[in-house]
């Protein structure tokens, strides 16, 4: 599995997804740069969390304009992967490549803790090495990601099984309790809990690990 | 010639900073205070004189990059 992991000014996790895709393929992935314009010969794209520009406008606006983004467009529509982590997801949506918006959280407030989520959805890439309806731990790191779509995309989202984690208890005002979607395609995952700090390392959850471990798996 | 942007939250779209705001005056004792709405003025330096043509390109940009029309409500103002 060839992975490419995309860094913005202001990412903070990019060293951190590099960690998880290392521990788990034992390659170290490419780190791009976003003002590279090539993606060449890769499998995944992971854009980190972080601050990409400060968040300036909106998180995400900025980075979704930025040069590397018109390659990981056309490496989604050739039906590639791309996984986007938190402020990774927040710049899915404003590029279009997910429905939908992360909002400041209703509470006003950072939420920074473990969470329980809930699979909903096993039968994806992203996703095939966890049962469905099993509840894990992945910590969450965020000021927006009280997620809101339009009516007609939330049931589209919902007929297609593209809703793939939901909090088991609301930290932030997200529509139906989501927490990460993919596309219609399922090639895009975007999601606002950090799996790439849930390694099995510095505690003894591996709840994310098992993300790296089946996309390793889907893309052998 | 100036483009004046306000961008605000669409009715209906919940607000937690204008609810923040909200509950701030209504601690200082501004109880007349019912809600507040906030949003942001982005302010565009532009070259030429056309404001007709400005303020279509103005909304081209808002539609692109300055406004996340999901949520998102913008208008233009050309000024001189």
């Amino acid at each position: 599995m060839r992975v490419a992991v995309i860094v913005f000014p202001g990412s903070n996790c990019d060293r951190d997804a590099a960690d998880a895709i290392m521990q788990v393929t034992g390659k170290m992935p490419k780190m791009v740069w976003h003002r590279e314009a090539e993606l060449n010969s890769i499998d995944l794209v992971v854009l980190p969390g972080g601050f990409a520009y400060g968040d300036y406008l909106r998180p995400g606006a900025i980075a979704a304009q930025s040069p590397i983004m018109k390659q990981v467009r056309a490496h989604a529509d050739a039906g590639r992967y791309v996984l986007g982590i938190c402020n990774g997801f927040q710049v899915l949506t404003e590029i279009g490549l997910l429905p939908g918006v992360l909002m400041p959280n209703s509470g006003t407030k950072f939420v920074c803790k473990p969470l329980k989520l809930k699979v909903e959805n096993s039968d994806t890439a992203f996703t095939n090495g966890y049962k469905n309806n099993s509840s894990i731990s992945i910590p969450l790191a965020h000021h927006d990601g009280n997620y809101l779509v339009q009516d007609d995309e939330l049931s589209q989202l919902e007929d297609n099984g593209q809703v793939v984690f939901r909090y088991e208890v609301n930290p932030n005002g997200s529509v139906n309790d989501i927490a990460g979607i993919t596309n219609q395609q399922v090639n895009v995952l975007g999601m606002m809990p950090h799996p790439e700090r849930a390694m099995g390392k510095t505690d003894a959850n591996n709840d994310g690990e098992t993300l790296f471990k089946s996309l390793m798996e889907a893309l052998q | 010639m100036k483009a004046i942007v306000k961008v605000q939250l669409k009715p209906g779209v919940l607000d937690p900073q204008g609810s923040a705001i909200t509950g701030a005056l209504q601690a200082l004792g501004y109880d007349e205070v019912l809600d507040v709405r906030q949003g942001k003025i982005i302010e565009l330096d532009l070259q030429g004189t056309d404001h007709v043509l400005a303020k279509q390109r103005v909304s081209e940009m808002c539609g692109e990059l300055l406004a996340n029309t999901v949520i998102e409500r913008f208008s233009v103002d050309i000024i001189d």
